[in-house]
C-alpha cells in the first residue's frame, strides 16, 4: 500500500511524499514506518507507544476511528494518509511556533 | 439545507441588481439568494491572509454585513499573501486597510471593524450578532476557541488551515455535522508540531483556501449545492491535487457530542499547554550576548566561532559568516564543535539558538551563549545592510 506523508512530516521521512509498503494493518504499516523512520516515529506515537491524538490516519477515506483503529487490515492498493492538525492561516514567524495570539 | 439568515426581506436597489446582474441571472442564485445574501452577516476572524480573499470576495458578492476581528498591523511580510493590503498601508491597523477595500469594492454593504484579541470572555458575545462564522486564523487556541464558540451558540465555523503548500477546509458544528474537536479532539503539545522554522507559506496558498472558505460561506447562505459538512477538503498545491477524506460527528466529542462535557469557554491556552496568557513557550533563560557585545568582541579581534542553527535556505538570505548546523542536526554534530573555545549560536530571532545553547550546555559546552535577538538583532543595531527577513 501507499502512505501519503504530509508535507509537516516530510523532513523525519527523507522528504518522501509517499512511501509504499507491505503491510497488513495499519499497525503494521506505521510500525515499518517507524523502524524504517525513526525520527517519524516520535512524531507519531507518544513515549507510551499510542498514535498521538493529533494525528489522523485514514485508509482510503475513512478514519480509522471508526474503524479498526490500528488493528483495520489493509490492502495492497489502499492509500493510507497521515493527516496531522494544521493550525496556519498564515505562519506569523519562523520562530513564533504555533503559541501566539495572532490572527492572520 | 435551509438559509441561514432570518432576516426581513431585503430589497435590491436598481443600483444593486445591476452590480449583481451575474448573480441574478443564475438560478442557483436569482433575486432570493441575492436578498440572502444580502441579508447575512458573516464574521471573519483575522484579517490576514485567509481573510483577504475570503473578506473580498464575500464583499463583492454581496454579503450584506461582514464582521473582521483582528488586532494586528500590516508589515511588509504580509504583504506577499494578504492581497487587501497594499505597499502604503504598512503600519495601518489591518482593520481599517481591509475595510475601506471592502467598502471600495462594494458600497452596498456593511462593514464592521472588531479591534480586538478574540478570547473566551468575548466571543460569544461577538458571535451572536452574526450568521456564520469564518475562522482563519493561526493558532490552536483561537482555533479550538472558535470551534466550541461556533458549537455553544450554534453557528457553522467555516474552516480553513494552512502549511507551507498544503492546506485543510471544511465547515464546523453544523446542528448535525461534526465539529473541529470530533476531527482532532486535542492539539499537538507544544513544540512537537513541526517547528514553523522550516515553515513559511507559498503566497497563492492562503487564496486557494480562503477562496473556498468564501465559497463555502456563499453557499451556506444560499442553501444550495453539496457544503463541505462531513468532509475534509485537502488542497496540495505543489502537486496541485485536491482530496477528501470522511469526517464523522464523533459521539464522544465533548464538546458536541450526546454527552458534552464543554458547556461553556475554557481557557483555551492552558487546553493547549501554554503557560500564561498569549505567552509562547519560551526556553529556559539561557547566558546571551547582545549584538552590539559581540560586535565589539570581534573587532578586537577575540576568538569567537560562530554558530548558525538556521536552516541552509535561510543561510542564504543573509548570514553572519558562521559555521551552519541546523538545530535538528545539533545533537548528531556536536563533535563538529570546539568546546574548549568561546561559541556564540545565533539564529533569526534568538528563539532556536536559545536551545542550541541549552542542548550545548547540557553537552558540557562551557562557554556557549546565545546572541540575544538572533540575526534581526544584529540588522538593526550593528550592521543595517544585513536584510530582515
Amino acid at each position: 500500500m501507499k502512505v501519503l506523508i504530509p508535507t509537516a512530516l516530510r523532513q523525519y521521512a527523507g522528504g518522501q511524499s509517499a512511501i509504499v509498503l507491505d503491510a497488513a494493518s495499519v499497525d503494521d504499516t506505521l510500525g515499518q514506518l517507524g523502524t524504517l523512520y525513526p525520527d517519524l516515529r516520535r512524531h507519531l506515537f507518544d513515549p507510551q507507544g499510542r498514535l498521538r491524538k493529533f494525528v489522523n490516519v485514514y485508509v482510503n477515506d475513512e478514519d480509522i476511528r471508526y474503524l479498526a483503529a490500528e488493528r483495520t487490515p489493509v490492502q495492497p492498493d489502499d492509500t493510507i494518509s497521515i493527516i496531522p492538525s494544521v493550525a496556519g492561516g498564515s505562519p506569523y514567524s519562523p520562530e513564533s511556533g504555533t503559541a501566539h495570539g495572532n490572527p492572520h | 439545507m435551509g438559509t441561514l439568515t432570518s432576516q426581513q426581506p431585503t430589497t435590491l436597489s436598481n443600483e444593486e441588481i445591476l452590480r449583481y446582474s451575474r448573480h441574478l441571472i443564475m438560478p442557483e442564485v436569482g433575486m432570493a439568494g441575492q436578498q440572502n445574501l444580502k441579508a447575512a452577516r458573516v464574521l471573519c476572524i483575522g484579517a490576514g491572509g485567509l481573510g483577504s480573499p475570503l473578506a473580498l470576495y464575500l464583499a463583492a458578492a454581496g454579503v450584506g454585513r461582514l464582521g473582521l476581528v483582528d488586532f494586528d498591523a500590516v508589515d511588509f511580510t504580509n504583504l506577499q499573501r494578504q492581497i487587501i493590503h497594499t505597499t502604503e498601508d504598512v503600519g495601518r491597523p489591518k482593520l481599517d486597510s481591509a475595510a475601506e477595500k471592502l467598502t471600495a469594492i462594494n458600497p452596498f454593504i456593511s462593514v464592521r471593524k472588531f479591534e480586538m484579541r478574540l478570547n473566551s470572555s468575548n466571543a460569544l458575545e461577538l458571535f451572536r450578532d452574526f450568521d456564520i462564522i469564518a475562522d482563519g486564523t493561526d493558532n490552536f487556541p483561537t482555533r479550538y476557541l472558535v470551534n466550541d464558540a461556533c458549537v455553544l451558540s450554534g453557528k457553522p465555523n467555516v474552516y480553513a488551515s494552512i502549511f507551507r503548500f498544503e492546506g485543510q477546509a471544511s465547515v464546523f458544528a453544523t446542528k448535525d455535522g461534526p465539529c473541529y474537536r470530533c476531527l482532532y479532539p486535542e492539539p499537538p503539545p507544544p513544540g512537537l508540531v513541526p517547528s514553523c522554522a522550516e515553515g513559511g507559506v507559498l503566497g497563492i496558498l492562503p487564496g486557494l483556501l480562503g477562496v473556498i472558505q468564501a465559497t463555502e460561506v456563499i453557499k451556506l447562505i444560499l442553501g444550495a449545492g453539496d457544503s463541505l459538512i462531513g468532509r475534509l477538503l485537502l488542497v496540495d498545491a505543489l502537486a496541485m491535487r485536491f482530496r477528501e477524506l470522511k469526517l464523522r460527528k464523533n459521539p464522544d466529542c465533548p464538546v458536541c457530542g450526546d454527552h458534552p462535557t464543554v458547556r461553556e469557554l475554557i481557557d483555551y491556552n492552558q487546553f493547549c499547554g501554554i503557560r500564561g496568557e498569549e505567552a509562547p513557550v519560551m526556553p529556559a533563560a539561557v547566558p546571551e550576548i547582545s549584538p552590539e557585545e559581540l560586535k565589539g568582541r570581534l573587532d578586537r579581534g577575540d576568538d569567537i566561532f560562530i554558530l548558525d542553527v538556521r536552516e541552509p535556505h535561510e543561510y542564504q538570505i543573509c548570514n553572519l559568516g558562521g559555521r551552519l548546523i541546523p538545530l535538528g542536526d545539533l545533537p548528531a554534530r556536536m563533535s563538529e564543535l570546539d568546546s574548549s573555545r568561546e561559541i556564540v549560536a545565533h539564529c533569526r530571532s534568538g528563539v532556536r539558538s536559545a536551545k542550541a545553547v541549552t542542548l550545548l550546555r547540557q553537552a558540557g559546552f562551557g562557554k556557549v551563549r546565545n546572541l540575544a535577538g538572533g540575526i534581526l538583532a544584529w540588522a538593526e543595531k550593528v550592521d543595517p545592510t544585513v536584510p530582515k527577513y
